[in-house]
C-alpha cells in the first residue's frame, strides 16, 4: 500500500471506518426513493419523452425538420455530438491517467464520472445516428462482411475513424466501470435483504467471494484496462478533432486541433463531473467523501484545460495572420467580427475567462462558484463546437453560397431528447448502484502510517459475526 | 338380408333431404351463400368459401407483409404487349417541334421517351433560333403535365360534351352573324400562317368577325413609329453580331425584350475572345442607360442608372450629341457616360446600334433617327426582313375593351390569351365579358379569363398539337405532337375549322396550306417530310434594304419627348418589367418557373419592389420590409429588395404575379401589376409614374438563391480583366498564388499529398466562358428536367435548400479596395457598388481530381470514375452530408425531406401525371441523400453504348451535357480532354496560356472543369492598374 503521510489532509472526512463507507453508499442503493429522487426523475423522464416525440417526428419527415441548409450541413448535430463526447471524457481520464499519476483523490468520484462517461457517450453516439439522412442504414459505416459485393467502408473517411474511435471507447469505458463495480456489487449483494435484489446483484457481482485470488484478478484487470483506456483519452478527441482537421473548410482545417480538442474535451468533462457531483453530494450527504479538497483538485485542472483552449483559440488567430491564407484569415474575421460574433465572444467569455476565476482559492473552494463556473465551461464549450462547425461552414470559400444558420424547435428538442436520456440513465444509476467506489475508498481511508483505532478500523470480522447487529454500531 | 346398417344424419336438413342440402353436400363447411361461393373477384375476396383459399390469403399475407417491408416500393413496369414499331424500350424517339407560345419562339427538339416527351431541346438547324432555347421554353415541357388544366370543354362551370358545344356554339355563332353583329377574335401574337388562315376562312363565314392582338409585353410604340418613320410598320430584324457598339436604352434584349435568345446568340458572337493564335482579341462594346438592373444591364461595359422620367430625353441627347447639338444635362454620372458612348458610336460608323425598350412612339422615332444617322440600317437593323413576334396592338385592343363594355360586341373568341388577368384594363374586361351574348376561350384552364366565357373548348398543350410558325419573314418552321392527346381537348384551330363549317381536321388543313403556300406542290410528300424531320424551312431573308432613308416626324417626335419627359424629377418613380423566367406570366402555373431564381436578383416565388441602395437608406427601408406603394389611386403592398444599380428614387416591380386562377403553384404567388399598367396615347406604358410608399411594419420574405452580393476580392474565384490588358497579355485579370515551401516557392499544383486518379480511356471536362454567359439560367431549368431535379417551395429556398444542380452565381463589384484584408476592409467588400459590375458563373460540380469529398464518406457512396468524373451512389448514402460541408465549391444538394412525393411539396410531381415528366434514365433521388450534378453521365453512357455498338470511338459532339446543349451562346463546352481533336482540348490548349483558369486553385483539388477569364471592354483606369500590377507581382502567399 502507498503510505501517505500524516500532516496531508485525509481524503476523507468525518473520521469514517469501513463499515461506515459501506453503511454511508450502500444506504442509497438499499433504501427507498427518496422524493427529491423521485421529483428528479420524473423531471427528467418527461423531458425524455418530449424529446423522444421531437426526434420521432425529426426521423418521420427527415431532416428537413431541423435549421440546416445546403451551406451548413451541421449544425447543432454535430455540436451536440462533440459536446457530449468531450464531456464524456473525464470519466476516463479520471479512472485511468490520474489511476497511472496515483491521485488517490480520484476513488471518490470515479465511479460516477465513468457513469457519465458512458452516458454521455451514448448521447453522442445518439446524435451520430440523428445526422444521418437515413439512419436505419447506419450499419453501412462498419465494416461488416455483406452482400453487396466487396463494398466496404472508406477508410480515409474520418467518420469511420470516429465510429472504430467511439465504439472502442465506449467498449473500454463500459468494462471499466463494470469490472470497478464487481466488488461493491458483492457488498450490496452480502447485504441484500430480498430475494429479488440478492439474485439481481448476485448475478451482476459474477461470484465474487472477496478472496486474495478475486482480489488479485481485480487488480491486474483494473491496470489493464487502465493501460488501455489511457491512449483512448487521448485517442477520442483527436479522431473526433480530424473530422474538421481533415477536411478543406477554412476554420477546420487545423493542424492544432487534436491537443486543443483534448485539452477542451477535459475541461468540459471536468466540468460536468463537478455539476454532477456537487449535487450528489449534497443530495446523498457525501460530503466527507467528496470533499473540498476534491472539487479544488478538480477547479485546478479545469483552470489549467482552459488555459491550454485559450492559447489554442489565440494560436488559431495568430496562424491564421501568420500564415497569409486569405480564406483562413476571412474565417477568423467573421468569427470575431461576422454575423455569429456573439457566439464567439460567449465561448470566449466562457471559455478563457471563467476559468481564470479559480485563481482566486476563496471562489474554487466555493460550492456556488463552482457549480456556476461548471455550467458556464459547459455552455462555452457548447459555444466553442457552434462556432468551429457553423462560422467555418456558413462562410467558406464561395461567397455566392454564404448562408445563416437558425434552428427550429427540432434541433432543439433533438438536443433536448440527449438531457433527457442522459439525466434518465444518471438517476437510474445514482439510485440502483453505488455512486462511490466503497472498495477504493476504503483503500484511501487508512492510507496514514498511523495506528488507527478500532472505531475508526472497523469492526472486526469476528465481531462481526458475534453481533449480527453491527450496523447499529456503524451509525 | 335385412339392412342392419344404421343411419345417421347431421341436420334435420340432411334427413329432410332439403334441395339446398343436396347442392352443398360435398362442401365440407358448407356456406353461407352458396351463390356468390365461387364469384369472388379477388383473392382476399374469397375466404370463407374454400379453405385452400385460406393458405392462398395467408401467402398473400406474408408476401405484401415482405413487400411492405422492404426498403422502397417495388413498382413493376409491364412491357409492351404489342410494341409499336418505331419505339424501342429505353431508346429515346426525337421529334422537330416548334414552340411559339406568345411572342416566345424557338424551333426545338422534343425527346421522348415510350410516347412521352420528357426533354425540349433547341434545334441547330434553326438559323433563327440557333439552337438556343430559352429557361421559359425548357419548362415549357412541365405545362404539358399539369393535372390541372381542362379535361374536356365546359359549359359555365359544367363539363360539357364537344358535340353539345360545337351545336351550340356553331348556332349562336350563326345567329349573331345573321343579325350582324360583332364577332371577335382576341389573341395574343400567333405566328402561326396556317392559323391565320384558318382565322380568314372563319371570317369568310362569320363576315363581322376582327382578329384582335394584343401583347402584355408590347412594343406597339416600336410598329408604330417605323410606320411613322419609314412607312413600315413592323418590327425589324436586328444583329447585334455586326455591332461594334451597342447602346441599349432601359431595352432589356438580352432578358426579356421582343427575341432574348436570337440577341443573346448574336450580341456574345461580337464578344467572343479568343487566346490562340491569331485569335480574335477584340469585341464589342455595350452601353446601357436604364432603370432597372436588368440582365442586359448586368452584361453591359457601361452602364448609367437613369429615371424612366429621363428615358426618352436619354434617346434625345444622344440624338443630339450625335448630331452636335448641345441638350439639357441628365445628371454628371449619366452625361458622362452619353459622352463616351457618343464618341464610340461615332467612331464605329455602320457598326453600331442603339435600341430602346421604350413602348413611346416618339422616343422610337427618335431612335430610328439616331440608328439611320449611324448607318445601322443595312447592317444592324434590316428592315426588309420583318420579325412577327410581336403583333399586338394596343390600340386596337383598347378599342374592343371600349367597345365590350359598351355592349357592341356579340360574340368574343379567346386564343391563347388572359386579357382579364394580363390587360391594364382587365378588371374594366372582368365586368364586361359576362355580358357578352357568346364568349368562348381555348384556354386550357378555368383561368381570370375563361372562367368568365360561357364556354371553355380547351386546346391541347403545343407538344399535342400541329401547327406552324413564322418566326421571321420566309423562315419557316412546323410544329408537330410528339404525344398524343392526354385530355378530350381540341386545337383551336380545329375548333375554328369546325364552327365555321369546314373539315376540323387541322393536320390536312396545315398540309394543304403548306403545300399551296410555302413548300409548293412539286414533289410535295418529300418536302413534307423533309420539313417536318427537319423542323424548318428557311427560304432566307430578302436583300437587306441598304438604308432606310430619312425618317420621317422626326421634329414632331422630338418636341413630343421633350414635352413629355423630364431631365430632372425628384419624385419616386415606378417602373413595371418582365423577368427573364416568368415573363408575362401565362406560364405561372408552373413550379420550375416559379423556382427559377431571376439572373440578377436571384429571387424567385414572387415579385417584389426593387430599389436602389441610396433610396433605401433615405426612405429607412430594410430588405423584405413589406411596403404600400400608391401610384394614381392604386395600391400594392411588396415586399423591398435593395437593388445595386437601381436609379435612385425609383421602384421597379415585375408583371406577371399575382395570378389568382392559375392553379396550385401559381396561385397567390406576388402580386398582378398589370392594372398600374399606363395608356399613353393608346400605347402600354411600364413607366407607371411618381407614387408614394409608407411602410407597413410588416415583413415578406423574398425567397433568394444568392445572399451574399460580392465576391469579397477572392481572384482565386473570380478572375476577370479589362479588353485592353487582355489584348497586352492574355493572361491579363489571371491570379496565380504561391506557396512557400523548403524548397521555394512554387505552384499549389505542385505539392501534393495524391496520387490521383488513371483517366486510361476518357476524361470528361468543361470550359466555361464568362465573357460569352450571360446568365439567362437556360442551363438552369435544362438541368432541373433532365436529371428530375425537385421543386422545394418559397419556404424551403428562403431555408436555402434548393435543389438546382447547376447554379448561376451572380456578383456584384464593390468599391472597397481588394487588397486591404483588415477587418474594416473585409466588412466594406460586403457591400456593393452603388452602380455595380456584374459578372455571372455558372457553377455545377467541379468533379475535382482530389475531391474534397469523396475522402470523407464513410461508406464509399460517392467515388471517383476512370473518365474524371466524381460519381454518386445515391442507394448507397447514409446522409452524414460530410461531403456537402467539405465541398468547396459547395455544389451538393441533401434532400431534406422526400420531395418528390410529399404533400408538403406537392407543386408538379405528386400525381399519375406529373410524375410523366421524370427522365426515367436519371433516379429520382429519395429523403435522405445527398445528389449533385453528374455531369449528365446518363447521356455520357449512352454516347459510349451507342459508340461500342457500332465499334467506334465517341466523335466529339455527339455526347453533351443539359447544359452545354442548352446554352445558346456556347458559353459552356463540355468534351473528352483525352481527346486531342475535341473542340474542349482545343479550346483548352489555347486558353491554357490565356483565359483559363481553375476555381480555387490554391487548395489544389484539380477540377474537371475550367473557367475563361471575364474581359470588359472599359477601359483602363490607369491608377487602378497600377495597383493590380503590384498585387499580381506579389501574387498570393
Amino acid at each position: 500500500m502507498h503510505v501517505t503521510s500524516p500532516v496531508r489532509t485525509p481524503l476523507v472526512t468525518g473520521g469514517k471506518t469501513y463499515a461506515d463507507v459501506t453503511e454511508d453508499i450502500c444506504k442509497q442503493v438499499e433504501g427507498k426513493p427518496t422524493k427529491e429522487w423521485k421529483v428528479a426523475f420524473v423531471i427528467s423522464l418527461a423531458v425524455l419523452a418530449y424529446g423522444t416525440v421531437c426526434l420521432f417526428w425529426t426521423w418521420w419527415e427527415g431532416l428537413g425538420v431541423w435549421g440546416l441548409n445546403k451551406t451548413v450541413g451541421w449544425a447543432w448535430d454535430i455540436t451536440n455530438f462533440v459536446w457530449w463526447v468531450g464531456i464524456g471524457h473525464a470519466g476516463t481520464l479520471i479512472s485511468a491517467i490520474l489511476l497511472l499519476f496515483r491521485q488517490k483523490w480520484r476513488t471518490s468520484i470515479n465511479r460516477a464520472a465513468e457513469a457519465m462517461t458512458i452516458f454521455a457517450v451514448l448521447c453522442a453516439a445518439s446524435f451520430i445516428l440523428m445526422h444521418m439522412g437515413r439512419p436505419w442504414l447506419a450499419y453501412w459505416a462498419l465494416p461488416l462482411p455483406n452482400t453487396f459485393g466487396s463494398l466496404w467502408v472508406n477508410f480515409n473517411s474520418p467518420l469511420v475513424w470516429d465510429v472504430f474511435a467511439i465504439s472502442t471507447y465506449f467498449s473500454v469505458s463500459c468494462l471499466f466501470w463494470y469490472v470497478g463495480l464487481v466488488p461493491d456489487l458483492a457488498t450490496i449483494r452480502d447485504r441484500a435483504q430480498n430475494k429479488v435484489s440478492k439474485y439481481i446483484y448476485g448475478v451482476l457481482s459474477l461470484g465474487w467471494n472477496g478472496s486474495a485470488r478475486t482480489w488479485s484478478r481485480y487488480e491486474y484487470i483494473s491496470l489493464i484496462l487502465a493501460g488501455l483506456s489511457t491512449p483512448l483519452v487521448l485517442s477520442v478527441h483527436t479522431i473526433v478533432s480530424m473530422d474538421f482537421a481533415t477536411s478543406v473548410i477554412p476554420g477546420w482545417h487545423t493542424t492544432i486541433f487534436p491537443p486543443y480538442f483534448v485539452a477542451g474535451a477535459i475541461f468540459s468533462g471536468f466540468a460536468m463531473v463537478q455539476n454532477l457531483m456537487l449535487v450528489t453530494r449534497v443530495v446523498y450527504k457525501l460530503e466527507d467523501y467528496i470533499t473540498f479538497e476534491h472539487i479544488e483538485s478538480m477547479n485546478k485542472i479545469i483552470t489549467l484545460t482552459g488555459s491550454i483552449v485559450g492559447v489554442a483559440y489565440l494560436t488559431e488567430f495568430f496562424i491564421a495572420w501568420y500564415s497569409g491564407v486569405e480564406y483562413e484569415s476571412y474565417a477568423f474575421y467573421n468569427r470575431m467580427a461576422g454575423p455569429y460574433w456573439w457566439a464567439y465572444w460567449a465561448m470566449m467569455t466562457c471559455n478563457v475567462i471563467s476559468p481564470q476565476l479559480f485563481w482566486s482559492r476563496k471562489i474554487r473552494r466555493s460550492v456556488k462558484w463552482t457549480f456556476f463556473i461548471s455550467v458556464i465551461v459547459n455552455i462555452g464549450m457548447w459555444f466553442e463546437r457552434f462556432v468551429i462547425i457553423v462560422t467555418s461552414l456558413h462562410r467558406d470559400y464561395v461567397p455566392s453560397s454564404w448562408a445563416m444558420f437558425s434552428p427550429t424547435m427540432f434541433d432543439i428538442g433533438d438536443y433536448i431528447f440527449s438531457f433527457g436520456f442522459f439525466f434518465t440513465c444518471f438517476f437510474l444509476f445514482s439510485k440502483y448502484l453505488p455512486v462511490i467506489n466503497m472498495a477504493e475508498v476504503k483503500g484511501v481511508i487508512k492510507s496514514t502510517s498511523e495506528k488507527l483505532p478500532l472505531k475508526v478500523s472497523g469492526v472486526s470480522k469476528a465481531e462481526r459475526l458475534a453481533s449480527p447487529a453491527y450496523k447499529k454500531d456503524a451509525e | 338380408m335385412e339392412n342392419q346398417t344404421k343411419r345417421y344424419w347431421k341436420g334435420l336438413e340432411e334427413l329432410r333431404n332439403d334441395e339446398t342440402f343436396v347442392k352443398n353436400a360435398h362442401n365440407e363447411f358448407g356456406s353461407f351463400e352458396a351463390n356468390d361461393s365461387t364469384q369472388y373477384k379477388s383473392i382476399v375476396d374469397g375466404i370463407g368459401s374454400d379453405r385452400r383459399d385460406f393458405l392462398k390469403v395467408l401467402g398473400f399475407g406474408l408476401a405484401a407483409v415482405s413487400l411492405a417491408a422492404c426498403d422502397a416500393p417495388v413498382k413493376k413496369s409491364i412491357p409492351y404487349l404489342n410494341k409499336p414499331t418505331d419505339t424501342f424500350p429505353s431508346i429515346a424517339d426525337w421529334y422537330a417541334s416548334t414552340y411559339a407560345e406568345g411572342g416566345d419562339y424557338a424551333s426545338v427538339l422534343v425527346k421522348t421517351r415510350e410516347g412521352r416527351p420528357i426533354k425540349i431541346e433547341g434545334n441547330k438547324q434553326s438559323s433563327v433560333s440557333k439552337g438556343g432555347v430559352s429557361a421559359r421554353a425548357h419548362a415549357s415541357l412541365l405545362a404539358l403535365y399539369d393535372a390541372e388544366k381542362l379535361k374536356g370543354p365546359k359549359k359555365g362551370e359544367a363539363d360539357a360534351e364537344w358535340d353539345t358545344v360545337d351545336k351550340e356554339i356553331s348556332a349562336q355563332l350563326a345567329s349573331i352573324a345573321a343579325k350582324g353583329g360583332q364577332i371577335r377574335i382576341v389573341s395574343s401574337t400567333i405566328l402561326s400562317p396556317s392559323t391565320k388562315a384558318v382565322i380568314a376562312d372563319f371570317t369568310a363565314k362569320y363576315p363581322t368577325t376582327q382578329h384582335i392582338t394584343y401583347d402584355a409585353n408590347s412594343v406597339a410604340g416600336l410598329v408604330k413609329a417605323n410606320g411613322d418613320s419609314f412607312g413600315k410598320a413592323i418590327v425589324p430584324s436586328y444583329d447585334f453580331s455586326k455591332a461594334k457598339v451597342i447602346v441599349g436604352l432601359s431595352c432589356d434584349f438580352l432578358g426579356s425584350w421582343i427575341a432574348p435568345h436570337e440577341y443573346s446568340v448574336q450580341y456574345v458572337a461580337g464578344r467572343k475572345l479568343n487566346s490562340g493564335k491569331g485569335g480574335k482579341k477584340d469585341m464589342s462594346r455595350h452601353y446601357q442607360f436604364e432603370t432597372t438592373m436588368s440582365l442586359t444591364g448586368a452584361n453591359a461595359d457601361y452602364r448609367a442608372a437613369v429615371k424612366p422620367s429621363q428615358e426618352g430625353l436619354v434617346a434625345l441627347a444622344l440624338y443630339n450629341k450625335l448630331s452636335g447639338k448641345g441638350g439639357t444635362s441628365l445628371g454628371a454620372d449619366v452625361d458622362k457616360v452619353l459622352d463616351k458612348a457618343v464618341a464610340d458610336l461615332k467612331a464605329a460608323q455602320g457598326a453600331a446600334l442603339v435600341v430602346s425598350g421604350s413602348n413611346d412612339p416618339n422616343v422610337q422615332v427618335v431612335v430610328n433617327a439616331i440608328n439611320s444617322a449611324l448607318g445601322a440600317y443595312g447592317t444592324c437593323i434590316d428592315l426588309g426582313t420583318p420579325v412577327y413576334y410581336r403583333q399586338g396592338n394596343d390600340v386596337a385592343m383598347n378599342g374592343l375593351i371600349d367597345n365590350v363594355k359598351a355592349g357592341s360586341i356579340g360574340a368574343v373568341i379567346l386564343y391563347g390569351c388572359n386579357p382579364v388577368y394580363d390587360h391594364p384594363r382587365g378588371a374594366e374586361l372582368k365586368e364586361a365579358l359576362p355580358k357578352v351574348e357568346l364568349s368562348v376561350s381555348f384556354a386550357d384552364r378555368a383561368d381570370e379569363t375563361s372562367s368568365l366565357c360561357k364556354y371553355i373548348t380547351p386546346a391541347p398543350h403545343y407538344l399535342e398539337s400541329w401547327g406552324d410558325a413564322e418566326p421571321k419573314a420566309g423562315f419557316y418552321s412546323l410544329q408537330q405532337p410528339a404525344i398524343s392527346l392526354i385530355y378530350k381537348t381540341r386545337q383551336a384551330q380545329s375548333s375554328l375549322l369546325k364552327w365555321s363549317g369546314a373539315n376540323p381536321d387541322f393536320y390536312t388543313y396545315l398540309r394543304n396550306y403548306w403545300k399551296a403556300n410555302i413548300l409548293g406542290g412539286e414533289n410535295f410528300e418529300g418536302t413534307w417530310t423533309k420539313a417536318l424531320h427537319d423542323g424548318v424551312v428557311e427560304k432566307g431573308a430578302a436583300a437587306a434594304a441598304a438604308s432606310a432613308g430619312a425618317v420621317a416626324g422626326l421634329d414632331a417626335a422630338i418636341a413630343a419627348v421633350t414635352a413629355s419627359y423630364k431631365a430632372s424629377a425628384t419624385g419616386l418613380e415606378v417602373v413595371l418589367y418582365e423577368k427573364v423566367g416568368m415573363g408575362t406570366g401565362a406560364l405561372a402555373n408552373n413550379p420550375w418557373l416559379q423556382e427559377f431564381p431571376e439572373p440578377v436578383t436571384k429571387a424567385c416565388w414572387d415579385n417584389y419592389a426593387s430599389v436602389s441602395q441610396k433610396t433605401a437608406k433615405e426612405l429607412g427601408l430594410s430588405q423584405d420590409d413589406v411596403v404600400k406603394i400608391e401610384v394614381k389611386g392604386k395600391s400594392v403592398e411588396l415586399p423591398v429588395l435593395i437593388q445595386p444599380g437601381q436609379a435612385n428614387g425609383t421602384i421597379s416591380i415585375a408583371i406577371g404575379y399575382g395570378r389568382e386562377k392559375a392553379g396550385k403553384a401559381g396561385n397567390g404567388v406576388g402580386v398582378n401589376m398589370y392594372p398600374f399598367i399606363q395608356n399613353k396615347a393608346g400605347f402600354a406604358n411600364f413607366s407607371v409614374g411618381e407614387a408614394t410608399l409608407t411602410k407597413t411594419g410588416d415583413s415578406h420574405k423574398i425567397a433568394q438563391t444568392q445572399t451574399h452580393e460580392t465576391v469579397m476580392g477572392r481572384r482565386a474565384v473570380m478572375q476577370e480583366a479589362r479588353l485592353a490588358e487582355y489584348q497586352k497579355d492574355s493572361k491579363a485579370g489571371r491570379y496565380f498564388p504561391h506557396v512557400s515551401t523548403s524548397e521555394g516557392i512554387k505552384s499549389p499544383t505542385e505539392i501534393t499529398l495524391w496520387d490521383g486518379y488513371q483517366k486510361p480511356n476518357h476524361s470528361w471536362g468543361m470550359a466555361i466562358d464568362l465573357n460569352s454567359c450571360t446568365g439567362c439560367g437556360a442551363c438552369v431549368i435544362s438541368c432541373q428536367a433532365e436529371n428530375n431535379v425537385s421543386v422545394v417551395g418559397r419556404q424551403e429556398v428562403i431555408n436555402r435548400r434548393e435543389m438546382h444542380w447547376i447554379r448561376i452565381d451572380r456578383y456584384y463589384s464593390s468599391d472597397a479596395d481588394v487588397m486591404d484584408k483588415s477587418l474594416s476592409g473585409s466588412k466594406a467588400l460586403e457591400i456593393a457598388s452603388d452602380n455595380p459590375e456584374v459578372v455571372f458563373q455558372p457553377l455545377m460540380c467541379q468533379h475535382c481530381g482530389n475531391a474534397p469529398c469523396e475522402t470523407v464518406c464513410p461508406v464509399l457512396a460517392t467515388t471517383h470514375s476512370t473518365e474524371g468524373l466524381n460519381q454518386m451512389a445515391y442507394n448507397r448514402c447514409v446522409g452524414t452530408r460530410y461531403c456537402a460541408n467539405n465541398c468547396p465549391y459547395k455544389v451538393r444538394r441533401f434532400n431534406w425531406f422526400k420531395y418528390f412525393d410529399n404533400d408538403n411539396f406537392d407543386f408538379h410531381y405528386n400525381n399519375d401525371l406529373g410524375k410523366m415528366v421524370i427522365n426515367p434514365d436519371v433516379t429520382v433521388r429519395s429523403r435522405g441523400v445527398i445528389e449533385k450534378c453528374s455531369m449528365c453521365v446518363q447521356r455520357i453512357q449512352e454516347g459510349k453504348l451507342n459508340a461500342k455498338k457500332e465499334r467506334r470511338r465517341p466523335v466529339d459532339g455527339e455526347i453533351v451535357t443539359a447544359c452545354a446543349q442548352s446554352c445558346p451562346t456556347e458559353a459552356i463546352v463540355f468534351g473528352d480532354m483525352n481527346d486531342p481533336a475535341s473542340k474542349l482540348s482545343k479550346l483548352l490548349a489555347e486558353e491554357k496560356e490565356g483565359r483559363a483558369f481553375q476555381m480555387l486553385e490554391e487548395i489544389n483539388v484539380k477540377p474537371q472543369i475550367s473557367y475563361l477569364t471575364k474581359i470588359r471592354n472599359k477601359d483602363v483606369d490607369a491608377t487602378k492598374a497600377a495597383a493590380k500590377e503590384a498585387h499580381a507581382e506579389h501574387g498570393g502567399h
